[in-house]
């Protein structure tokens, strides 16, 4: 007979290998690319614009454009999703077509970015005429964040127990209210989550946003703030290449000579932006659900 | 002894001897919280969870709902401030200050503020204990800081629990014990200025100190409020309340003054359920 003791203790050493196997994974992979890409990062790099032929490019107009990308598909998506998903999750009734619903949004949650990426070159670059720019890139962006950014959401308010909502009902207060004031601070922290996640895919995302926002960063004048200026960084009618897809572009096409180095420091770049949105994300998620639920004191 | 003259019978459905179900009405000199006539829920518009029940009761008393599970104890209860909208089809009448809460135009709002209700297990919203009390308020009107200190105030000393958490209003009430939880929801329902106060197992999650305080709680609230209480435990009905209705799958079967119906039920079902002889 085996001892009970000792299976647990094999299962426990078991599991401990495995999660150590991904944290060496994971730890290896930040460092490698650390290691590799932080010797080149400089405050030049940072803020002067890429070159195409010659070396000692930077990627400021990358830097900003993978921030304004994120910042515009987040203004469109999050108040989509977040309806859609009180919808889902607080209204709609339970039939075959709402269980269709959100099956669909499921599927459409996985689907390739690179479809996504081909469909808004077709429509929106083309039919539409937005042409490679940010609009046409936002709006692929969108289409590729919504359906995980509502399952997320609707996921969170799920995670809120029935209680809360009988206990605003049998205060007297309505269901919209107690939604908005109850249901949603106590389902932030998770949604926070949903949307960390979402936006870590958005700022890695190449592959539609090759055919949409384009691979180009025209010639930036900072100070003009004018948004229907062709050289103002905010005109959301120009091409914008993005950090992902700027490292893409010079690992697929290097014209530049110091490619492996412009490279290696975009992806050190990149990691960084995402853990430091990350962050802010979460210290802000923190601070909101805080102040509006006392958590903590 | 109360007199016999203030209690009449009116079911008609009694049979001699052995009755079928007791039903006790309260005459003229006993005022009325609110009564239902032929109230009767169903789930799935088939079946009747609540077969026409037509109860009263008193003002500024304690009436106990027992009965087995699934008995349709907090089917009724949770029709009387409209609960059971959008999960069930509730017919018949709920008469409360001479209206009838049950009529499509009343406004359900004001129904639940003027019946409030606790359920089983404590549900405090994911704010400060402060927050807590005066949210359902501030959604609706306008009130000064010193009205809400003054209502928060009131309203914890009602439910037994401005002693130990009057230094830290401002603390999540997550972190406070089940039965400190619980009396918070009380004194949240409180807070409203109810009528009528709906209970559904309030202690049934809670240990017996907790449960003790709750009890006390709501003897002493009586004065001020009807309460009307849903209990699994005997002694606990017996101990609180002054009348007491008993349910047996979805029929009001007996409704008497507590002492008749712990020591001389009227009907076997329910000598058998106090009794301890049931299922
Ligand atoms: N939301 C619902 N949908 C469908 N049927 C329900 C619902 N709630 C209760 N029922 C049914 O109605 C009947 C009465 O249930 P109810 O919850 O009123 O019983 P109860 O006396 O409160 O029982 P317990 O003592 O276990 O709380 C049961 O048969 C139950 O299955
Ligand atoms: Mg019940």
């Amino acid at each position: 007979m085996i001892n009970s003791k000792i299976t647990n203790k094999v299962a426990i050493s078991f599991i401990r290998i495995l999660a150590g196997i991904v944290v060496l994974i994971l730890a290896f992979l930040v460092g490698y690319i650390l290691i590799k890409g932080l010797p080149y990062v400089s405050w030049h790099f940072l803020t002067s614009p890429s070159k195409s032929v010659s070396a000692g490019g930077g990627i400021s107009g990358q830097l900003f454009n993978s921030i304004y990308l994120l910042v515009l598909s987040l203004l469109i998506s999050l108040p989509i999703a977040l309806g859609a998903a009180i919808y889902l999750n607080e209204y709609a009734p339970k039939n075959k077509f709402v269980s269709t619903l959100r099956n669909s949004i499921e599927v459409l949650s996985s689907l390739p970015s690179v479809v996504v990426g081909l469909f808004g070159f077709m429509f929106f670059v083309l039919k539409f005429g937005f042409g490679f720019s940010i609009l046409s890139g936002a709006i692929a962006l969108t289409f590729f964040n919504l359906p995980i950014l509502t399952s997320s959401i609707e996921n969170s308010l799920a995670a809120v127990p029935n209680l809360q909502r009988e206990a605003g009902v049998a205060l007297g207060i309505s269901k919209w209210e107690t939604i908005i004031h109850v249901i949603i601070p106590a389902a932030l922290p998770s949604i926070v989550t949903g949307i960390v996640l979402a936006s870590g895919r958005i700022l890695g995302e190449a592959a539609a946003l090759i055919f949409t926002a384009g691979q180009s960063s025209p010639v930036l004048n900072w100070t003009n703030l004018n948004p229907f200026s062709s050289t103002s960084p905010l005109n959301p009618m120009r091409p914008a290449e993005t950090l992902a897809v700027h490292i893409w572009k010079i690992n697929s096409e290097a014209t530049i000579p110091d490619a492996v180095q412009i490279s290696a420091a975009s992806s050190a770049v990149l990691l960084i932006l995402v853990f430091v949105f990350n962050l802010i994300a979460r210290r802000l998620g923190n601070v909101i659900f805080k102040k509006m639920t006392a958590g903590g004191k | 002894m109360a007199k016999k003259t203030n209690l009449e019978i009116v079911d008609q459905l009694v049979a001699e001897t052995d009755y079928d179900r007791y039903i006790i009405q309260l005459s003229k000199k006993h005022e009325r919280a609110i009564e239902t006539k032929d109230l009767t829920v169903t789930y799935d518009g088939l079946k009747y969870a609540m077969n026409p029940a037509t109860i009263a009761f008193e003002k500024n008393k304690i009436t106990s709902l027992i009965g087995g599970s699934g008995s349709g104890k907090s089917t009724f209860l949770r029709s009387l401030n409209r609960m059971n909208d959008d999960v069930a089809t509730v017919g018949g009448q709920i008469l409360y200050q001479g209206v009838d809460l049950n009529a499509p135009e009343i406004d359900v709002f004001e129904v639940r503020k003027r019946i409030g209700m606790v359920f089983q297990r404590p549900n405090p919203f994911a704010k400060s204990i402060y927050d807590n009390i005066t949210f359902a308020l501030t959604q609706r009107g306008k009130y000064s800081r010193v009205e809400l200190d003054e209502i928060v105030e009131t309203s914890l000393k009602n439910a037994a629990l401005w002693d130990q958490v009057k230094d830290s209003l401002d603390k999540s009430a997550l972190q406070l014990s089940g039965g400190q939880q619980q009396r918070l929801v009380i004194a949240r329902a409180l807070a409203l200025k109810p009528d009528i106060l709906l209970l559904d197992e309030p202690a049934s999650a809670l240990d017996p100190k907790s449960t003790m305080q709750i009890e006390e709680t709501l003897v002493n609230l009586k004065n001020n409020y009807s309460i009307i209480i849903v209990t699994h435990n005997m002694q606990q009905a017996a101990r609180i309340s002054d009348y007491t209705a008993f349910f047996n799958m979805g029929k009001l079967i007996e409704y008497d003054l507590t002492r008749k119906i712990f020591t001389r039920p009227k009907v076997k079902l329910t000598d058998d359920y106090v009794s301890g002889n049931f299922g």
